[in-house]
């Protein structure tokens, strides 16, 4: 085993733990924490595939920015589950299982290609910014900025609702 | 001959990394000192003077009575979290050091110990995570001013990173880059980024003040609203930690500023203005880099005890509705500029 290989199944069974515990903690802020933690972990898989951008953007936004704001509000309204993660409903649990059955068929075909790609000689991205961006701003343009314009509008959105009405 | 080379890597990171510490920790108890002394001159006092000479032991005997004192965790506190928050205060500062430029090269050392590509996103990236200790801090504490003071400072440092990054948007337009070294060697080669980006700077000096919770911005703290905010229920060397961690923070942000608008390392003439050649021109850019930051952080200390605290709504409405449409005029200016030139 190589030490990229150790640092493969490191990051992947950290994170599948951390996953694991964001569902089982009883503490809302517990979960939100080992949330943050499991993308760190995922950011250090983004490294392990040369994709240093990504895995930039991925501790910048998500555990920087997003988890700050979902902390926010669970420390706010600081509400306590009674219930264990065990005390599911049948719809849950039988829910749950469809659900992920689901997701595997859906990625079986690239999980039976992953074999032939990891074989395939080095054709290799490496993910630095010229190299993500360029292709987002001149082939993908028109996607983002139709993306940047509905993002616009639900900002605005936002804005308008949250507004209180001010009494003269 | 190969093996030597990598050993002489692996003896080449363990310098900077216990040079690094050193500084740091050398560093960091002395803005405490000159905080205390600057304090003391513009409020017409004398300040401390007693311990050793000058009353330059203080810091040290501050230490060790922090270090003596009982380490008190009250009962309603949420022990983990309550534990694990000072360090996650004082890491993220730590992480940045070994980022910064120090100085060019040191013979055929380089003196940045971390040199990666898009250095300023890492910085970003690791300063994005440093709310986490103020927060949890806050939280943890179960009382109701820590909370408060968390609170406040979630909502402020999410509130100023965004015009933190538009703000930056401009020089790295700029520049063409995300790192700090070629950031330097660009003023080095050009001018500082001061001269040509005031608007820029003036908006990250602003934020910066926001992000290290410094007055006239320190509303996590307030005392007199707040006793002393999040770090009310900590005692000892917990404490010890925020207090270190605060200073360390005001320690990067005065690198940061050195090192994006103030040239870094390098002074505008011949031989300080390139990459050394010699050791002590090496020698002389860390020294350099040094007394910028100590500039930066009498600055820091100037305006905490010269500018009142802005009310709460104040602060975020400076924040969205000043400094953000500012910092995107910037960038607007700065693409119009660099298009005219043909520049980009």
């Amino acid at each position: 085993m190589t030490v990229y290989d150790a640092m493969f199944w490191f990051f992947s069974l950290a994170l599948l733990l951390c996953g694991v515990l964001v569902l089982i903690s009883r503490d809302a802020v517990a979960s939100a924490l080992f949330m943050v933690l499991g993308f760190i972990f995922l950011a250090g898989l983004y490294l392990l595939l040369e994709a240093w951008f990504l895995a930039l953007i991925q501790i910048l936004v998500y555990a920087g920015a997003i988890m700050v704001l979902f902390l926010f509000v669970v420390m706010l309204l600081d509400f306590r589950e009674k219930r264990r993660w065990w005390h599911g409903n049948l719809l849950g649990w039988l829910g749950a299982p469809l659900a992920v059955a689901a997701l595997l068929a859906a990625l079986l075909p690239v999980l039976k290609r992953a074999g032939a790609l990891a074989d395939a000689p080095e054709k290799w991205f490496e993910g630095t910014l010229e190299n993500v961006m360029t292709p987002v701003f001149t082939r993908y343009l028109l996607p983002v900025e139709v993306t940047a314009l509905i993002l616009l509008a639900a900002t605005i959105g936002v804005v308008v609702l949250g507004r209180k009405e001010t009494k003269p | 001959m190969h093996l030597d080379g990598v050993i002489l890597e692996w003896v080449f990171v363990i310098v900077r990394i216990l040079a690094i510490f050193v500084i740091t920790f050398m560093i960091v108890p002395y803005t405490v000192m000159a905080e205390r002394w600057v304090c003391a001159w513009i409020q017409d006092r004398i300040g401390p003077n007693r311990t050793g000479w000058f009353g330059l032991m203080q810091p040290w005997a501050d230490a060790l009575k922090l270090f003596l004192k009982e380490d008190i965790i009250p009962h309603h506190v949420r022990k983990v979290y309550y534990v694990i928050a000072p360090t996650l205060v004082f890491l993220p500062a730590l992480l940045t050091m070994a980022l910064m430029p120090w100085g060019s090269n040191l013979g055929p050392m380089s003196c940045v110990l971390a040199d990666i590509g898009p250095g300023m996103l890492v910085v970003f990236a690791v300063g994005a995570c440093s709310v986490y200790g103020i927060v949890l801090a806050g939280w943890a504490s179960n009382s109701k001013y820590p909370f408060l003071g968390g609170v406040r400072s979630a909502a402020q440092l999410i509130s100023y990173e965004v015009c933190i990054g538009l703000s930056l948007v401009a020089i790295f337009m700029q520049t063409q880059t995300l790192n700090l070294t070629q950031t330097v060697l660009y003023q080095a080669a050009n001018g500082w980024l001061v001269w040509q980006q005031p608007l820029a700077a003036f908006l990250f000096l602003i934020c910066m003040f926001a992000e290290t919770n410094r007055a006239p911005f320190d509303f996590p703290e307030a005392e007199q609203e707040l006793v002393s905010g999040y770090n009310i229920e900590y005692s000892s060397l917990k404490f010890g930690l925020f207090f270190l961690g605060e200073y360390a923070n005001l320690m990067v942000a005065s690198m940061l500023m050195v090192t994006l608008f103030l040239g870094g390392w390098s002074l505008p003439f011949a031989p300080l203005n390139a990459p050394a050649q010699v050791w002590w021109v090496g020698a002389a850019h860390v020294a350099i880099f040094i007394a910028k930051t100590a500039c930066l952080l009498f600055l820091f200390i100037w305006v905490r005890w010269t500018v009142p605290r802005f009310r709460y709504d104040q602060l975020m409405g400076l924040g969205w509705k000043v400094l953000f449409p500012l910092a995107l005029l910037n960038i607007l200016i700065t693409a119009v500029v660099l298009g005219l030139r043909g520049g980009a």
